[in-house]
Order: structure tokens, then sequence, then C-alpha cells
């Protein structure tokens, strides 16, 4: 696919997620949109992983560490294939489901539990470490939320990472500037941000998150890092897809009512033409 | 003793945690030197009055918990009051061991807030279940583990906990809950547990607490009009744990049924039942939430599920008379 039908595709798969989150009643809607490109460039473009090799010891891993994406990361899967999308909407946070509010790995094509921010960093590190003890050429990708980042398990695992100089793994930032209680840098500020990762010494790569032609370049050039880990600090708009919920801390966790459900579908349509068309 | 209360149906229904931070907004205006700590969670704690009206006695960490417990450890060591509020879930697992050394072992006057405690946060999984706390926090020397019941008891608890200097834990859920008791009438002694009975010489006991308490009082109104009448033992301090409540009923009872939010190893049937077994042996019936992932749902689902409801318990009382 090229990356305008890839970003045609994160368009529609916002609007797979949000009719997942009203049928629900519940979700994460901000950081699912906010996320939604990265997740399409690696699972369509960068990562080796399918239904079809989700056994082979050789597929590409990845931990979604910021698990409470969880409901824009199941319809990636979905749509790759793993499950069934209408399953999945229809059943999705409801009594008895498999399909809870959090990753979880009894499904198919999920590595690792998650919802307790701070563990996939350092859970991707052992699974970079193995590939390097095997001699495996697989790749490991986590991706991380910003306000994530002040769990000290994160720094503890930049750390590691920097010192094994693990060059087969990938994390990503999903720095949308916003948490539950605001503005990242107001609750607890990053900055300077890839001078941080930096100095554990990782290579950093800041990109337009919500671009794929700037995700595609980014995640290129963590390929071809040796020597050391790479960080892409994807810049992305919480909410992103619709001005209801755009860079507003409230849809953190917000479920749209019918109108505003009505808008949201309204400019994510518009946006998916725009893209289309350009 | 104390009657069993009236529940009123269109009584109140504020959950607990709001509480928590009406008393202590109140304590603040007061009295500078108390704090509240909030990692990312002051939405879900209730807390944003709280900040807004006092920035200056108001820090947030971020998502960090551990950080959370030992900084408030450090305000404590240097007079202030802190109250640590974070989902109970990362509070009791993520802050462990900060709370084992930082609050208990160095003895600071840590008040450790537990919001959404228990199975609150329904579907989200186990990432966000707190079923282990009440086993973790007890087990440490010079730790105190409280769940409240309603808005009442949790207020008086509060109160209590302002006026002295050593750390604890207390649990809350996510759910507003039904008034169990009221302005004029919450009995309420500091680390002695509320029985709450009809009769003097009960035939069964029920020992809960936190959420727990309400469907145990429905049970034991429902068993009465069967004949059988049970006492319910509101143990909100379930550390101190209070041991002389639970034998002073021995004499008269059949046994003893316990209902708790918890896993089913550790918490209060663990300790009714070690209590029970030491001094006067009878039958303890344990209800807790199964020693595996919950099945997806909300709370209430959860619960009906693995029958820790007045159904359930009235069940379970009447089994020991079978
Ligand atoms: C250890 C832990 N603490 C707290 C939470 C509750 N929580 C869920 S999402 C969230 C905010 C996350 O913000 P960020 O990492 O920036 O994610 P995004 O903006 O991408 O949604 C918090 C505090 C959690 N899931 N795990
Ligand atoms: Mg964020």
């Amino acid at each position: 696919m090229t990356n305008k039908e890839l970003s045609v595709l994160a368009y529609e798969l916002r609007k797979k997620t949000v009719d997942v989150i009203m049928g629900a009643g519940a979700g994460h809607i901000g950081g699912d949109m906010s996320v939604m490109d990265v997740l399409v460039m690696l699972y369509f473009k960068h990562m080796n992983i399918s239904p079809e090799n989700q056994d082979d010891p050789g597929r590409d891993r990845f931990v979604l560490s910021k698990g409470h994406s969880v409901e824009s990361y199941y319809t990636v899967l979905s749509e790759k294939g793993f499950f069934d999308y209408e399953t999945y909407k229809n059943t999705f946070s409801r009594y008895g489901s498999e399909f809870i509010g959090h990753p979880h790995n009894t499904l198919p094509g999920v590595e690792m539990n998650s919802g307790s921010l701070g563990h996939g960093l350092p859970v991707s590190i052992g699974m970079a470490l193995a590939g390097k003890m095997d001699q495996a050429s697989y790749r490991v990708y986590t991706v991380m939320g910003d306000g994530e980042l002040a769990e000290g398990s994160v720094w503890e695992g930049a750390m590691a990472a920097g010192h094994y100089k693990l060059d087969n793994l990938c994390a990503v930032v999903d720095r949308n500037g916003l948490q539950i209680s605001g503005s990242t840098e107001d609750v607890m500020s990053h900055e300077p941000l890839a001078e941080r990762f930096a100095a554990f010494g990782w290579h950093v790569i800041e990109c337009d998150g919500n671009d794929m032609d700037s995700l595609d370049a980014a995640f290129s050039e963590a390929k071809c890092t040796k020597g050391q880990p790479s960080v892409v600090i994807a810049h992305t708009v919480k909410g992103r897809g619709s001005a209801v919920m755009e860079n507003k801390a409230p849809w953190h966790h917000k479920v749209p009512t019918a109108e505003e459900y009505a808008r949201i579908e309204a400019d994510l349509e518009t946006r998916k033409e725009e893209l289309a068309h350009a | 003793m104390h009657k069993l209360p009236e529940l009123n149906t269109v009584g109140n229904k504020i959950p607990n945690r709001q509480a928590i931070c009406d008393t202590l907004m109140a304590a603040a205006a007061d009295d500078r030197n108390v704090v509240a700590l909030c990692s990312d969670s002051r939405g879900s704690a209730s807390m944003t009055p709280f900040f807004n009206a006092f920035p200056q006695q108001s820090i947030e960490v971020g998502i960090a918990e551990q950080n959370l417990v030992s900084i408030s450890a450090g305000l404590a060591k240097c007079g202030k009051k802190p109250y640590a509020f974070s989902p109970a879930c990362f509070l009791s697992t993520r802050s462990y061991e900060q709370a084992k050394i930082d609050c208990a072992y160095s003895d600071t006057n840590v008040k450790l807030i537990g919001i959404s405690g228990g199975v609150s946060y329904g579907a989200l999984g186990m990432s966000h279940h707190s079923a282990q706390d009440i086993a973790a926090f007890s087990a440490i020397p010079n730790m105190r583990v409280y769940l409240p019941s309603d808005q009442h008891q949790t207020a008086k608890l509060i109160r209590a906990l302002l006026t002295d200097q050593k750390c604890a834990y207390v649990r809350v859920g996510r759910n507003p809950v039904e008034d169990i008791y009221s302005a004029e009438n919450c009995p309420f002694e500091m680390d002695k547990a509320t029985v709450l009975c009809d009769t003097e010489n009960p035939d069964a006991a029920i020992v809960a607490c936190g959420e727990m308490v309400r469907p145990a009082i429905e049970a034991a109104k429902a068993l009465a009009a069967s004949g059988i009448h049970a006492a319910v033992v509101d143990m909100y301090c379930v550390k101190p744990f209070d041991t002389e409540a639970i034998l002073k009923l021995a004499p008269t009872v059949k046994g003893y049924v316990t209902v708790e939010e918890h896993a089913p190893f550790g918490g209060l049937g663990s300790m009714v039942s070690q209590a029970v077994a030491a001094a006067c042996p009878k039958r303890v019936v344990n209800l807790a939430l199964p020693d595996a992932p919950v099945i997806t749902g909300t709370s209430k689902e959860v619960f009906d599920t693995y029958g820790l409801n007045a159904e359930g318990i009235r069940q379970a009382v009447r089994s020991l008379f079978a």
C-alpha cells in the first residue's frame, strides 16, 4: 500500500474504533486517535507480523505499552485478520467478553498483557535481548504514551537498552502532549525529551506522528541505525481527526454523545476524503 | 451491638472518595500541613476541588506511583500530613515496597488512599483490579488497612486518621454507594468493628467490609424473615483486626460467613478463619473473588457472578444450618 492509501486506511480504522467505543460506552478515544497512524504504519508497512506468521519465532514483536489505546490496537489487529471485527465490536467490554478493556494475550496477535503503564519498554528489552542471544533477525517495537514516561521503570529501561546497544529495538512515544489531568508539561514535564533519550544512549528520531511519509521515514531510519536503540518521538494530536476532541484533555476517555458522534463521524469522513483526493 | 440500620433506598448515593475529599478540604482549611498528592489521578480520586482550593497544599507527581509514596514519606518526615491518592491497583502493587519501607518501616505518617479499589474498574481487566491489597498491606508490620463502607463511616474514619501520626492504607471503590448509616446514626469507634444485629443472641455472623457491608445487611434482613438472626460485623478496620468482635459472637452463632471484594487468600476471610480456628473452632464460609482473572463486566456483574451479593450471602448463611 502507498502511504496515501495507508493514511486513508487510518481514517477508516478511526471510524471503526469510534464505533467500538460507542457500542461499549467505554474506551480511551483520545489516545486511540493520536496513535492510529503509528499503528497502521507499523502493522501495514514496517513490521513483519501477520496471522500467517504469528507463531513463527522470527516474527517481529510488538508491545502496546500504553495499553489503554486497546480499541485502536484491536481495530488494527482485526483489519490484519487476527480476529473478526464484528465480534470484537459487539462484545468489547461486555459481560463475559474476551475483549476486555486492555490488551490481553489470550487473543491472537497480542504478545503481552498491558494496562499498567511503564511495563512495555522493559518487556521489549527482554524480547530484544533474547533476539540478540539467538542471533535472530526480528525487531521489537513498543509504543508508550508521553504521560507514561513519568514512570521510573521507563528510564530504568532506557538505561538498559542503551547499555546493551539494542539496535533491534524501536520505542515509539506518542507525543500528544496530554494525559488525564491536562498537559504533560504542566503535570510532569518531559522536555528536553530528545536530549534525555540521547543521554541514555538512544538514537532519537522526531517525526510528525500523524503523517504517513514522516512516520515511514522515521521507521526506516530506525531500521538502519546500528549499535544503539532508536526512539521515534511521534508528535501527534490527541483526539486526531475531529475538532470535537482534538487537543482536549477530557477526551482522554470521554464517550461521545449521539450528537458528538455524528460530528466526529462527519469530520473523520471529510478528512478521509481530503486525504484520498490529495 | 447496634440495631441493623434501615436501608433507605432513596438515600444519598455518593462515592466514598468524594467523602474523603470533603473531609480533607475541611481539615486543610485549618491545618496547612494537610497535603494531598496525586499521580495523574485527581479526577478519579474526586480530588480536583481540593487541588483547586488548596494549590499550595497539593502535589502532582505525574504517572509515577512509586515516587508518589516515597515523596509522601519525605513530606511526612518533615511534619506534613500527606494523603497520597492513586488507583488501589497501582498503589498496592507498583509502590508496595515504597509503602513497606518508606511508610511502615520508617514509621512515617503517610495516609495511602487506594481509589477505585477491588473490581471497580470492571471490564478494564486484572491490571486495574486490586484484589490483593488487603493481603499485601496487612502483611506489612506497622501498616493499617481500612475499607470503609459508606460516606458517613468514611468521613469519620478520615477524621480519626487526621488525628494520628501513623501510616495507613484506605481502600474505597469508584462507584457511588448507597448510605448504610446516616449523619445522625453512624456508630463508629476507631479500630473497633461495628456490630449490627437485632437480637442479643445471633444465630450466625456475617463479616464484611467495604462495599460488601450493604449486601450483608440485606442478607441479614432476608434471613430474619425466615427465622435466622444473623449479626453483621462491619469490619472496616481490617487491620488492626478486631478479633474481639468476632469472638464475642462465638457462643451463640453456628458459624461465620465472610464476604469481601478481594482474592480468596490473605484477606478478611483468612483473618476471620484464623481467629475463629484459634479460639473457638466453628465453620467459616469465605465468599470472595476467585483465584483467577475475574470475568469481564461491571462490578455489579462481577459480584453477581461470584455470589458476592445479598442472595449469595443469604445462601452461604443457610448452608451453615444445612
Ligand atoms: C501505572 C499506571 N498508573 C496509572 C494509570 C491510569 N492511566 C491510564 S491512561 C493514563 C494517562 C496516560 O497518558 P499518556 O501516557 O500520555 O497516554 P495518551 O495521552 O496517549 O492516552 C493514566 C494515568 C495506568 N493505566 N497505569
Ligand atoms: Mg499523552
